[in-house]
């Protein structure tokens, strides 16, 4: 066996600890100088943490052009994967994202993709000059969320743009909805078309047992992993993955455009101890992860007046598989909001909880989590409920808007422009992105109709209290659009 | 030799005991749990570290965690006592032959099991047939509890730990609803001396003022917890505990150490630095 496919080895660590004992003289950057330099920062931070944030070296290799230590930890991540070919990100998925679609589409390629993706691929069409052809993802009415797109949409899509030049999908969403992503690589594979794959919230399923099949094991090209979600690295440290149908120095040079030069250590290393520890015990984990959510899940069932949802919603189209790690729950039968009871979770509870929508909570479990903080947040949401359930008349029901694009995203972006009251854009082309964060999947992208039923939805989103994000008014009074159409 | 028990109160702060003999320790799932014999408290039980109860003066904790609530009601039936491994709560009410049930919860089944081969004094009363043990999270056992209870004691470890979730809002509304129309909540209050205590004691005090109409704090001497000025919490839907029959009390004849009638009223009249922190909480 070679070396660097020892899992329990991890290089990049390994090699910063060799530095530290050299107690090496740093005439280079980062001008702190292994925190000397900066005391309050040190204290604030932590010796380890600053004598560790070092700068590239022959010893300690460089992102951009990896030739030892980053190589190995990388191919160890790209074995541990189960992919040819891994590179690691300090951008965030973000820029894993738009890498991985700007290294396979040039400027008015057309991209297949559902509407309800996160924002950083639709910035990636901006970057790239891409056309998207958009597939309904389908909708669950009841709970007012996007699926995971039917296989025959994608069919549907695909025999109607032969020329597409890659499919774009999640797996899974923000809720931990599943497509059928075999089916869908083996349909576009069939046509010669590449499959991109959103995984910023997947990273278990490469680990995990009882878990959806990820994109790698289903034979997709790329995909974008968030290690910092649910594997346990830093904030901002990614994965990206590549299969051998993919040119790897190509890939590298698209990361590289809009990739720092000075990646940070602190979470290149992090990404190298967290694959480590999933390939070593990622079973276990997410065997505990899954045994707390299910409990979790179980619980506030039976709390009754919420309904926290799991794979009874799979039908085998848009919803193929869902991901039970993730607590989702549909609250608006006790008359609230997602938005509101996240919003009471964290005022009234001290629950921070990862987002709220207008019709459902998401909370996140992880291997961070104790049964006693579960607990926490299954008594608080009966709390809720005693104390504040509500007629629940008078909610507005989502329904997917299928979204009209009248204009590339790069045209409408960089175009003529001009701002006009929320009240009165309904008919216009807008040019710049109105979304709620989190979830981050646009409301409008440039280049789209605004229609009087997206104006209503933004106003009862930012009414119910929903973070709007996006715009270049910060009230979100006026939104930009397309000037002289 | 030198031998000493020694607990930071505050990181400047150093409270000690001269330890005879260290006679028992285990680190369970929950926490670590150890016994001590000294000359001067007799022996005495710390879990992680931090000070539970000695032999010499456990009587006044358990005298005033209990007595208070039950003179204040005496028509207590039903009661539900969370935390309180060492037993020491659970003797002093079954002391009342009008107590019908006491459902006892504690998470951490190893404190029981060894207060009853280390801490016969307070671990006395397990076995009375009124008494019921669950080992398992307070605040999950609480939340399946309706309209249940006319008194549940909160004698739990400090809001660090497995003892977190007893100090929390969601615990104190679901320990509301488990309480009957006239039910009565009294917990262990922290202290209001030093910062990281007093920080506890106000936030704790601040929840329960949310949700019971009447919510008042009295306090104790106890000498082995950080500054001896410990505080407990008395919340009630209608019982004040200033206006109570200390005849009827005094008639039961129960011989106490610490607790009588007096000090009853006495022990709510608050220092008015106390007084003010628990306005402004």
């Amino acid at each position: 066996m070679k070396p660097a496919s020892r899992q329990d080895r991890a290089p990049l660590m390994e090699a910063l600890l060799r530095y530290k004992a050299n107690r090496i003289v740093p005439f280079d950057v980062p001008g702190h100088k292994q925190g000397r330099g900066n005391p309050e920062l040190t204290e604030f931070l932590g010796k380890k943490c600053l004598e560790l944030d070092v700068n590239s070296m022959k010893p300690l290799d460089n992102l951009c052009h990896p030739v030892s230590v980053i190589r190995e930890a990388e191919e160890l991540a790209a074995q541990a994967f189960g992919a040819a070919y891994s590179y690691f990100i300090v951008g965030g998925t973000t820029a894993a994202v738009q890498a991985m679609i700007m290294s396979v589409i040039q400027p008015g390629d057309k991209i297949i993709m559902p509407r309800n993706v996160h924002i950083s691929a639709i910035n990636a069409l901006i970057l790239s000059g891409a056309s998207p052809v958009y597939v309904n993802p389908g909708v669950n009415r009841k709970l007012g969320i996007p699926l995971g797109m039917a296989v025959s949409e994608l069919k549907d899509a695909i025999s109607k743009n032969p020329d597409a030049r890659a499919v774009f999908v999640n797996n899974p969403t923000y809720y931990g909805i599943c497509p059928d992503l075999s089916a869908i690589v083996e349909a576009a594979h069939e046509k010669g078309i590449p499959v991109l794959v959103d995984e910023a919230h997947g990273t278990h399923f490469y680990f995990g047992e009882n878990l959806p099949k990820s994109a790698m094991a289903c034979g997709a090209d790329m995909a974008s992993v968030s290690m910092h979600k649910t594997g346990g690295s830093l904030t901002q440290s990614s994965l990206l993955l590549a299969a051998g149908s993919m040119n790897p120095g190509h890939i590298r040079q698209t990361i590289n455009l809009t990739q720092t030069t000075s990646g940070s250590y602190l979470l290149m290393s992090s990404l190298d101890v967290s694959r480590r520890n999933l390939a070593l015990r990622g079973k276990e984990i997410f065997a505990r992860v899954l045994e707390l959510s299910e409990y979790a899940r179980h619980e506030i069932n039976k709390i009754g007046g919420f309904y926290a949802f799991s794979k009874e919603l799979c039908d085998g189209g848009a919803v193929f598989d869902f991901d039970r790690t993730k607590l989702s729950v549909y609250t608006r039968d006790i008359g609230l909001a997602g938005i509101e009871v996240y919003d009471i979770l964290r005022d009234d509870y001290g629950i921070q909880i990862e987002f709220g929508d207008i019709a459902n909570i998401l909370a996140v479990i992880s291997v961070g989590d104790t049964e006693l903080a579960i607990e926490r947040l299954v008594s608080a949401m009966s709390e809720i409920k005693r104390l504040y359930s509500r007629d629940k008349s008078g909610m507005l029901d989502t329904e997917y808007i299928r979204p009209r694009v009248e204009l590339l995203p790069k045209h409408a972006f960089y175009g003529g422009k001009e701002p006009v009251n929320l009240e009165t854009c309904a008919g216009r082309i807008c040019a710049e992105f109105v979304m709620s964060y989190p979830p981050g999947i646009p409301i409008l992208a440039p280049g789209e109709l605004i229609t009087r039923e997206i104006v209503d939805y933004i106003k009862y989103a930012r009414e119910k209290g929903c973070f709007l994000t996006g715009t270049q008014d910060i009230t979100v009074n006026t939104i930009l659009t397309v000037k002289d159409r | 030799m030198e031998l000493w028990y020694t607990e930071e109160h505050t990181p400047d702060v150093r409270f000690s005991i001269r330890v005879d003999k260290h006679i028992y320790s285990e680190q369970t799932k929950f926490q670590r749990i150890d016994f001590f014999d000294s000359k001067e408290f007799g022996r005495f039980l710390t879990l992680d570290g931090l000070m539970m109860v000695t032999e010499k003066d456990e009587f006044i904790y358990h005298d005033m965690i209990a007595h208070v609530p039950m003179a204040t009601n005496p028509d207590i039936e039903n009661i539900l006592v969370i935390g309180a491994g060492d037993g020491g709560t659970v003797r002093e009410i079954t002391r009342y032959n009008t107590v019908k049930k006491v459902d006892m919860v504690e998470i951490d089944e190893q404190v029981v099991v060894t207060c009853r081969r280390f801490l016969p004094q307070t671990a006395s009363s397990f076995d009375d047939p009124r008494v019921s043990l669950y080992f398992e999270d307070g605040l999950k056992f609480v939340r399946s509890k309706n309209d249940e209870y006319d008194l549940i004691i909160v004698d739990s470890t400090d809001p660090i730990g497995p003892g977190e979730g007893l100090f929390t809002r969601e615990f104190y509304g679901n320990c509301y609803k488990a309480l009957k129309k006239n039910g009565i909540l009294v917990n262990q209050h922290e202290s209001p001396y030093y910062y990281d205590n007093a920080e506890n004691m106000k936030r704790t005090h601040k929840r329960i003022r949310e949700l019971f109409p009447i919510c008042r704090v009295y306090q104790a001497h106890i000498p082995t917890y950080p500054s001896g000025h410990w505080l407990f919490g008395f919340a009630s839907k209608t019982f004040d505990p200033l206006s109570f029959d200390a005849a009827r009390w005094n008639s039961l004849g129960l011989k106490t150490k610490y607790y009588n009638t007096d000090i009853h009223i006495g022990s709510f009249c608050l220092p008015t630095y106390v007084t003010e922190m628990l306005q402004n909480a």
